[in-house]
């Protein structure tokens, strides 16, 4: 162990601001973009599933459709 | 007066418009396999002079990067004083980063308007290489911006009172990067030509593959003006320049394949 | 010889690897990553000359050097993508490129950070920072054409072309140090096995190097299966997949 007590752990040597800092910078960055990665899967599954989700209904629409045409025709003839 | 001279010049931009789509014609009637296939050499020479003229008849084209390259290195002493000293200081960086945002502002016109109209789709289609028909584009293309720059850039430097020493400096780094700022900048237009915004893109993909060019080119000038040896700066602006010679054009035909999909 | 590979062209099988590596990955980096960040920060000698303020390069350094890895490894998948059309290695790339961004720049950060107590002053144009500025230029450039195309595809492939006319900077950053003498000092580690450091303040920064190497690792696997995710999703397996994460 290199420091006496928890306040010269935070101060470093005087570099307290500067090696915090970095320590910091590159936490932080790395937690957003760890968090932004592991989000995009979540929103990847979600897009894909309304997409899914549009193209069923227009399927659904385009075979009432063709059940309401079907009926209609046997109406006529 | 006035309405006969422009008739007449109208005529003589339809003929010009008709004399381009000859020299069109002549490229794609060659590039059909029936006729005697063109050597590299004259497909390059074709490009070339079809490039040449379509630059020659719109001359604003020519005119307008030269003007703008003028006017922000006359910004600078308004900006930053009129000291001969300081400027002196400074004239090899403003020069370079002048020419570099002029490069930049006129590469647009290099494949966009032929992007619009499809010949650029018909010269990927045509038997010849991509990369002597691309060559030829992108030396027109230096021809018509580099060169001009070249030529204009002592004038400026005696605005800025660049040192004496360093005059033969300025010209060789321009003579060798500018061809370098048109080769590699021409990667980057051939990325975006297929992309509607492409123009603030193209300025974020291409001035950081200039700032080597630009490191070297000012470190030149500047050892240049205390009368020491700039052979090492300008050997590695040289190798840059031939690097990106061979290497360029294929990067090039790649993007052009990929934008025009 | 390569046979072996072969599975790992079809995006479903190499998704599924995928998923069962993250796990793995992740404990390793974990625990690299928490041994040497103690041991970086508690229990290394303080450098003789710049005190603790050295206790910065152990995430300057693994930052750098990955930066510049991560650029390569993104031009070889660009590569392949464009010679061998693999659209596996298009996605990796793409998998990649923010994260070298991240990578670069904490390399400025934390240098900025170091030189400021060591050279008095935040930034110095000397030529390894700017080329280090320049990779985090290229990068952004590379993602900003990721982003600029509709088609993944077609954005992939330009990003490819982007990136390996961009490669001939990775050079020109690890030259530099040798073609200019400026105030940035040598390279610490050398590479025949005699390093000029103590040993006491080596390994911490192996294992922080490792650790950085496989968070690099996992967070690259994470943006991976997006990618795949995102480029497959009329596939039925995609889909299947979608029922069954949504139905949960």
């Amino acid at each position: 162990m290199q420091f006496n007590s928890f306040s010269d752990f935070i101060n470093m040597g005087g570099y307290g601001f500067y090696v915090w800092l970095s320590f910091g910078a590159a936490a932080l960055i790395l937690t957003l973009l760890l968090i932004s990665s592991k989000a995009g899967h979540q929103q990847i599954i979600t897009q894909i599933s309304k997409r899914k989700q549009r193209e069923d209904k227009l399927r659904q629409a385009k075979e009432l459709r063709k059940k309401q045409n079907e009926v209609l025709n046997e109406v006529t003839e | 007066m006035t309405l006969k001279a422009q008739s007449t010049q109208e005529t003589e931009n339809l003929t010009a418009m008709n004399g381009n789509s000859v020299i069109d014609n002549t490229v794609l009637e060659n590039a059909a396999p029936s006729s005697q296939p063109l050597s590299y050499r004259r497909a390059f020479m074709l490009v070339l002079k079809r490039d040449l003229t379509i630059a020659m008849r719109h001359k604003d084209d020519i005119v307008n990067p030269l003007l703008f390259f003028v006017i922000v290195v006359t910004l600078f002493p308004l900006g930053i004083g009129p000291e001969a000293q300081t400027l002196s200081r400074i004239a090899p960086g403003i020069i370079w980063v002048a020419a570099l945002l002029a490069t930049l502002l006129s590469l647009d016109r290099l494949f966009k308007s032929d992007h619009l109209d499809g010949s650029l789709e018909q010269m990927l289609l045509s038997p010849h290489p991509i990369f002597v028909l691309v060559l030829a584009k992108i030396f027109a293309h230096w021809l018509i911006t580099g060169l001009p720059l070249i030529l204009i850039a002592p004038l400026l430097a005696v605005l800025l009172h660049l040192d004496e020493n360093s005059y033969t400096a300025l010209l060789l780094t321009l003579l060798l990067g500018t061809p370098v700022l048109s080769l590699l900048g021409a990667v980057g237009v051939a990325l975006t030509v297929g992309i509607k915004k492409g123009g603030v893109l193209l300025s974020l993909l291409v001035l950081p593959l200039y700032i080597p060019v630009l490191i070297f080119a000012t470190s030149a000038i500047d050892t240049a003006a205390l009368g020491l040896p700039y052979s090492g700066q300008l050997a590695i602006i040289a190798a840059l320049f031939f690097g990106s010679l061979t290497l360029a054009p294929f990067a090039v035909g790649a993007a052009l394949k990929v934008s025009t999909n | 010889m390569w046979k072996w590979l072969h599975p790992y062209a079809n995006p479903e099988v190499s998704y599924h690897f995928t998923n069962k590596l993250l796990p793995w990955l992740s404990a390793l980096a974990a625990i690299f990553l928490s041994i040497g960040l103690v041991w970086a920060l508690l229990f290394a000698p303080a450098d003789y000359q710049q005190g603790h303020s050295f206790r910065i390069f152990y995430i300057h350094v693994p930052a750098a050097s990955l930066s510049m890895g991560i650029y390569v490894s993104m031009a070889i998948a660009a590569f392949s993508s464009l010679v061998w059309q693999l659209k596996l290695a298009d996605a990796s790339a793409a998998a990649m490129a923010p994260v070298g961004a991240a990578f670069t720049a904490i390399a400025l950060i934390t240098g900025a950070a170091w030189g400021k107590p060591m050279w008095g002053t935040w930034w110095i144009w000397d030529a390894r920072l700017t080329s280090e500025l320049i990779l985090l230029f290229l990068y952004l450039g590379v993602i900003a054409l990721h982003n600029a195309f509709e088609d993944k595809n077609l954005a992939g492939k330009a990003a490819g072309i982007l990136t390996l006319v961009g490669v001939i900077n990775i050079p020109i950053i690890k030259y530099s140090v040798e073609w200019w003498n400026t105030l940035h000092q040598g390279s610490t580690v050398s590479k025949l096995g005699k390093p000029s450091m103590s040993l006491d303040m080596l390994w911490p920064f192996i294992f922080c190097f490792i650790g950085f190497s496989l968070l690099v690792g996992v967070i690259i696997c994470l943006r991976f299966r997006n990618e795949i995710l995102a480029r497959n999703s009329i596939r039925p397996w995609v889909r299947e997949l979608v029922q069954q994460n949504t139905v949960k």
